[in-house]
């Protein structure tokens, strides 16, 4: 078989470009949209020019039928249609979702801009906790006498289901000492469970029981710095019963239909009614006054059953009713119920609001009386940290009040606060509570009586940390704000112990970063820096101080201000600990990645950001997921691509240079690197318009010597590969031509590395599909390749068709032998006189050997011994029964590549041909349909001028019959 | 085979006053056709009077005034004998609430010696071998309200030490001054006790102000009678070391079935009292006493 003669087909790629290319029709674009109906267009080709195509024009019509999307896009789509219908369909809906769409509602009634009680919730929770050991007595029954069995106008029914239920409970008073905080939660928690259940199963009496014990809890104050949290999480318990009870009512009146939104008494029919008001009985007779209280007002919105002034006469006596309550504490907490249920149910009865803002005020003395101070004395705690229990409490009282109240009432507020000798706490709460705008447009007033207040009972620089807050969301007079700004710095800056300095500095640097320019950041920074520095303060207060940089981020976008700021950079020095640092390094890239727009050679963002990358860089080890290689790697990519010098070609190459040293551990940003730098090569390419200079040709060099030099510190082969060769094709398209060659050798010598499984995505996967891609692709770039003056003719190819055969294939492979059959068509393309494509100013083997019959035999001997090769693995394959399929295909495709690139005139060479034609039809597994189109193909070939030798060859080739 | 027989009546509160009729259902429920020998129903009114132990051995000579005090009875057979179709079965019925002479219909009332209950009850007699089937259904009488206006009449206090009677060691008690007054002491059963208290000063810190509900209930004839008083509930109106000088409403609501409007017959009475109990901190116990007399309106 080694006799076979290899004669490569002479082409001219001109004239088979002409014939392919199909007439060019004409299209209107002034109607045309492939969206439109479909319309009749025609399609001409020029006879027998592509392959196997029977009909010489194609045409396809049709009158454009209803088309389902044309049809949509006149008169209402399907989506606004439902939305309109959408009203008719939620008046069928069950009844829970009515009542869920309800209470929605509601809360609209207050409008979006209340900040609602559950966004609170979590803020009291996380901050008023305590480590202290608490306490649960709960009374389940035991006092027969006090349970509101007594006073209520209970059935029969109810009654003995009561006696049950306190012989079920019988004395259990259950106390639970020693809870931790957490303990503490959870049972409150499970309470609400219970209380779910025992309403779920009927037990409406037991439900009651364990609402009013809850409530109870609330006049105990032991452990005082838990109480806020202590108040969220019962009134959560009371929320729900308020709920349930209503609900119940609610569904008891909807038979036969639901009742409307806006139902009045008369809607509601007597049983409701009589259950309604047996609630009421039940608890009016509650024994102590703070269960009573919390109870009704749990189901104060209930009152809508009953009568329509209901809420408006109970909200004002149950406001009366608190000043009962001794303890200041509790009942401040009690009011901000009050205020929270009464928001919730009737929003527009605003003078109990006031009323309870101005009892609250009333009992303001009370703090500093006996009782409160021996209750301080035991527990130990101070009267500064006693006073801010108080802010959740009055924030939300005020805030309830504030809202959309008129300007009047707010400055009678304020002139209130102030008659009460600027009491701190009061205007601690107020700054908080009202409208942003509204203390900003006072904002130098407040800081006056800010002044006035007197020091002992509540810090200032809470006080200052409120204003600040205020200022945050709405701009001061532009007169005022330098002073503000002084005046309150002056009382920031004293702030002795730094985490209450920083709480507040971080406040203010929003109002200054909004309203001035870096000096004054700049001052903020050298003084926070100055404050957190001693004793390593910085160490506890990292929240804050990220906080700092991201407000700074917020409103300066521009990068050379930034890092022109002197101590912007030793204030990021105070992140020490390593994983805040690169946090904050990142949001800085990510902000930088984001506004920055224009390509940048400043020096002085380039220097902040190469040190900012590289500590990025510096924090990944061998301990760093995958994953957040990534993301750093993809910030750093972004901040390279940001770096242009312009023209300065060789500046950005030293840029390069240096990153390459600084980011050696990120495998991406050294990819990144060698493509910036190739495509620094190839601008150059395009400056110079192609020639180079002496100067630019010894500067494209230095860019080929970086790639060189960089390729080889990637761990991943692909990586190396594909930049091996594309660094290869840069190089020879800027005429540098050892370098071009070294390049490609390189990647050869690498290609016996190649594993033979490797991981994509997680899963390992065989290489060879990815190898033989890359294979591919390079034959086609040898094409253009001269060969080197000290090698011998095809010195590269030889070299891959080397490597390709002592590479491990996988065993039952073909890779082998593909890759052989694709080497073919690269010689056949070699032998012809002109080159299918060439690279401008580059040389190839073409010009050099300029048809030397020397260099065609050459080639004409490898392709004779790659076809032997290829003829001996198909007799092996023949061997084995398992692989005829195999054979068949590899046999198939070997003719197509003799077919079209072969000499078929020569007899050996088209007797080969049929011969394989014949071996892969041998075993039926070649698809008769290709077989049909080749065989129509060979004929059509036939028809051109000097091929007419294929008439011969496709008579002997028989179509294998279907049986 | 199970049945079940319930009396429904038709107002939701239960709720008649004298002259209107008493309306409902008999409900019955049985998966089965079901075999009775007649179902009968009965409304009766009753005054039950007791006397509490302690009275019992000087009053043994009054037994006689202590049986209960019929108010109203009527009877009718509401089916003969026969058979109810399985299924529910619903027998209505009516009862006009009319006395007979010049009995009067008390208002509806629980109480510890004085009970004045109106029920219904409903049997029905079966065979022998099944057991008789009978159902109670207490309906509750409001009295007419009473013709003459009332007049709320304000009444002020002032406690001091030296107001208290019945004090042991006037020299160790604290000062205090506690003022305040009750909107009306004649009131509107179906109206709250209103008024306010203000703690002017106190030496000993406030524990707790109460308002205690008392009844006074008196048994008895010409020989003699037996008066006690019981609480009914008591409410915390003021809890800790309240505010000085600040009001504090006094806000309390009659419980509904055992409170009547004020009962004064030959042979019993009820009445009511409410205490202001102001507790201190060192357990002294102070007592204000004010008679009420409820009407209904």
């Amino acid at each position: 078989m080694a006799a076979v003669q290899w004669r490569s087909r002479g082409r001219n790629y001109d004239t088979e470009l002409q014939r392919c290319r199909p007439e060019a029709a004409p299209v209107e674009f002034g109607d045309y949209h492939p969206l439109k109906p479909i319309m009749v267009t025609d399609t001409k080709t020029r006879r027998g020019a592509r392959k196997g195509s029977t009909s010489s024009s194609s045409s396809s019509s049709s009158s454009a039928p209803a088309d389902p999307l044309s049809s949509m896009l006149d008169g209402t789509d399907p989506l606004s249609m439902f939305a309109s219908e959408a009203p008719t369909i939620s008046h069928s809906a069950s009844t829970g979702d009515l009542g869920r769409k309800r209470r929605e509602k509601e809360e609209e009634a207050v409008g979006q801009d209340f900040e609602p009680w559950s966004s609170k919730r979590g803020e009291i929770l996380a901050r008023f906790t305590t480590t202290e050991k608490l306490s649960i007595n709960l009374f389940m029954g035991s006092d027969k006498g006090k349970a509101p069995s007594p006073g209520s106008a209970v059935s029969e029914k109810v009654r003995t289901r009561l006696e049950e239920l306190d012989d079920l409970e019988e004395g259990s008073q259950r106390e639970l000492l020693n809870l931790s905080q957490q303990d503490y939660a959870n049972r409150i928690e499970e309470l609400n469970q219970s209380l779910k259940e025992a309403w779920a199963s009927d037990q409406k009496v037991k439900a009651l029981k364990i609402v009013i014990q809850c409530s109870k809890l609330l006049s105990d104050t032991s452990v005082i710095q838990f109480y806020p949290s202590k108040f969220v999480l019962i009134t959560d318990i009371l929320d729900t019963f308020g709920r349930l009870v209503y609900d119940r009512i609610w569904t008891m009146c909807s038979d036969p239909r639901p009742l409307p939104e806006s139902f009045t008494v008369d809607d509601v029919n007597d049983t409701a009614k009589e259950t309604c008001l047996n609630w009421f009985f039940k608890i009016a007779s509650i024994r102590e006054l703070l269960p009573r209280l919390y109870v009704e007002a749990a189901i104060l919105k209930c009152n809508r059953f009953l009568n329509k002034s209901g809420i408006q006469e109970t909200l004002p006596r149950l406001t009366a009713m608190i000043r009962g309550i001794g303890d200041p504490l509790v009942a401040a907490y009690t009011r901000a119920y009050l205020c929270r249920v009464g928001m919730e149910v009737a929003p527009q009865l605003k003078d109990s609001l006031n009323r309870n803002f101005f009892d609250l005020l009333g009992t303001f003395r009370q703090i500093s009386g006996e009782s409160v101070q021996n209750q301080l004395v035991q527990q130990r705690v101070e009267v500064p940290e006693y006073l801010t229990l108080y802010s959740p409490a009055i924030n939300w009282i005020l805030q309830c009040i504030a809202y959309r109240a008129p300007e009047p009432l707010l400055t009678e507020m304020m002139e209130r606060c102030k008659k009460l000798g600027n009491n701190a706490l009061l205007l601690n709460s107020v700054m908080r509570a009202f409208r942003p705008e509204f203390v900003a447009a006072r904002a130098t007033d407040f800081i006056g009586m800010i002044k006035d207040c007197d020091e002992a009972g509540f810090p200032k620089h809470l006080l200052f940390g409120s204003l600040g807050r205020s200022l945050a969301c709405a701009d001061p007079p532009e007169s005022e704000r330098l002073t503000i700004l002084n005046e309150a710095w002056k009382v920031v800056t004293k702030v002795r112990s730094p985490q209450d300095y920083i709480n507040c500095a971080e406040i203010w640097m929003e109002f200054t970063c909004r309203h001035f320019t870096k000096r004054e950041v700049n001052t903020i920074l050298a003084d926070i820096i100055k404050h957190m520095t001693p004793d390593r303060a910085f160490e506890d207060a990292y929240p804050q101080l990220q906080s700092v940089i991201r407000k700074i981020l917020t409103y300066l976008h521009d990068f050379s201000v930034l890092f022109a700021m002197e101590r912007f950079l030793p204030f990021l020095d105070m992140f020490q600990k390593d994983s805040v640092r690169v946090e904050v390094c990142r949001s800085i890239m990510e902000v930088f990645i984001k506004h920055q727009v224009e390509h940048t050679r400043d020096p002085v963002i380039l220097n902040a950001m190469l040190h900012i990358c590289k500590t990025m860089h510096d924090s990944v080890n061998a301990l760093t997921l995958e994953d957040e290689k990534r993301s750093l790697a993809l910030l750093i990519i972004g901040f390279i691509r940001m770096v242009s010098f312009g023209r300065d070609f060789e500046q950005q190459l030293s840029f390069c240079v240096e990153a390459r040293a600084t980011f050696c551990n990120l495998e991406p940003v050294l990819v990144q690197l060698i493509h910036t730098v190739n495509q620094l090569a190839m601008e150059t390419s395009r400056v110079m318009r192609g020639s180079h200079s002496r100067k630019t040709a010894a500067f494209v060099r230095a860019c080929a010597a970086y790639s060189f030099i960089t390729i080889p510190s990637l761990s991943s082969i692909f990586s190396r590969l594909s930049l091996y060769l594309l660094s290869g094709q840069v190089a020879l398209a800027n005429q540098c031509l050892s370098q071009a060659d070294a390049f490609l050798k390189a990647a050869v010598s690498i290609l016996p590395e190649v594993p033979r499984s490797i991981s994509v995505e997680g899963k390992l996967r065989s290489s060879e599909s990815f190898l033989l891609d890359f294979i591919n692709n390079f034959l086609a770039t040898l094409l253009v390749v001269p060969d080197h003056p000290e090698h011998g003719v095809l010195y590269l190819v030889r070299g891959l068709l080397n490597m390709v055969q002592d590479y491990t294939w996988e065993d039952n492979s073909d890779a082998k032998v593909r890759v052989y059959v694709s080497a073919l068509p690269l010689l056949a393309a070699m032998s012809q006189e002109t080159y299918l494509y060439s690279i401008p100013k580059v040389d190839s083997n073409e010009t050099l050997y300029g048809g030397d019959p020397k260099f065609l035999s050459e080639i004409n001997k490898l392709s004779e011994t790659l076809i032997g090769q290829i003829l001996d693995h198909l007799k092996t394959l023949g061997r084995d029964e398992q692989s005829t399929r195999r054979q068949g295909a590899l046999a198939f495709s070997l003719f197509g590549v003799l077919l079209a690139h072969g000499d078929l005139r020569n007899n050996k060479l088209s007797q080969l041909a049929i011969n394989l034609w014949n071996l892969s039809h041998k075993h039926g597994y070649c698809e008769t349909r290709v077989s049909v189109r080749t065989l129509e193909y060979i004929k059509h070939q036939a028809l051109q001028p000097d091929m007419s030798h294929l008439t011969d060859t496709v008579q002997r080739l028989a179509l294998q019959s279907r049986t | 085979m199970s049945v079940t027989l319930d009396i429904r009546l038709k107002r939701a509160n239960k709720v008649y006053h004298e002259g209107e009729v008493v309306a409902g259902v008999i409900l019955l429920v049985c998966k089965e056709a079901l075999q009775h020998h007649g179902i009968s129903l009965n409304m009766e009114g009753l005054v039950n009077l007791q006397l509490s132990s302690k009275s019992v051995g000087v009053f043994e000579a009054f037994y006689n005034s202590v049986k209960p005090i019929q108010l109203i009875s009527s009877n009718v057979e509401v089916a003969k004998a026969g058979k109810v179709p399985a299924g529910k079965t619903e027998i209505p019925f009516e009862f006009p609430l009319n006395t007979k002479g010049n009995k009067v219909l008390y208002e509806t009332y629980h109480g510890v010696f004085v009970n004045i209950q109106y029920t219904l009850r409903c049997d029905m007699k079966r065979s022998l071998l099944a057991k008789d089937l009978s159902r109670n259904c207490e309906f509750i009488v409001h009295c007419q309200p009473q013709k003459a206006k009332v007049v709320p009449t304000p009444v002020n206090f002032t406690i001091t030490p030296d107001t208290l009677q019945n004090t042991r060691e006037r020299t160790s008690l604290p000062k205090f001054l506690i003022r305040g007054h009750l909107d009306a002491t004649n009131c509107v059963i179906s109206q709250p006790l209103t008024g306010e208290v203000v703690v002017e000063n106190s030496d000993v810190p406030i524990k707790s102000i109460e308002l205690q509900l008392v009844r006074v209930e008196t048994c008895g004839c010409a020989e003699g009678y037996a008066r006690d008083a019981t609480e009914i509930q008591n409410i915390q109106i003021a809890e800790g070391d309240v505010c000085h000088s600040l009001s504090i409403p006094i806000y309390m609501v009659f419980p509904r079935l055992f409170t009547c409007p004020t009962l004064e017959t030959t042979n019993f009475k009820v009445e009511f009292e409410v205490n202001i109990v102001i507790v201190l901190h060192d357990d002294h116990l102070i007592t204000e006493n004010f008679p009420l007399k409820l009407c209904r309106v």
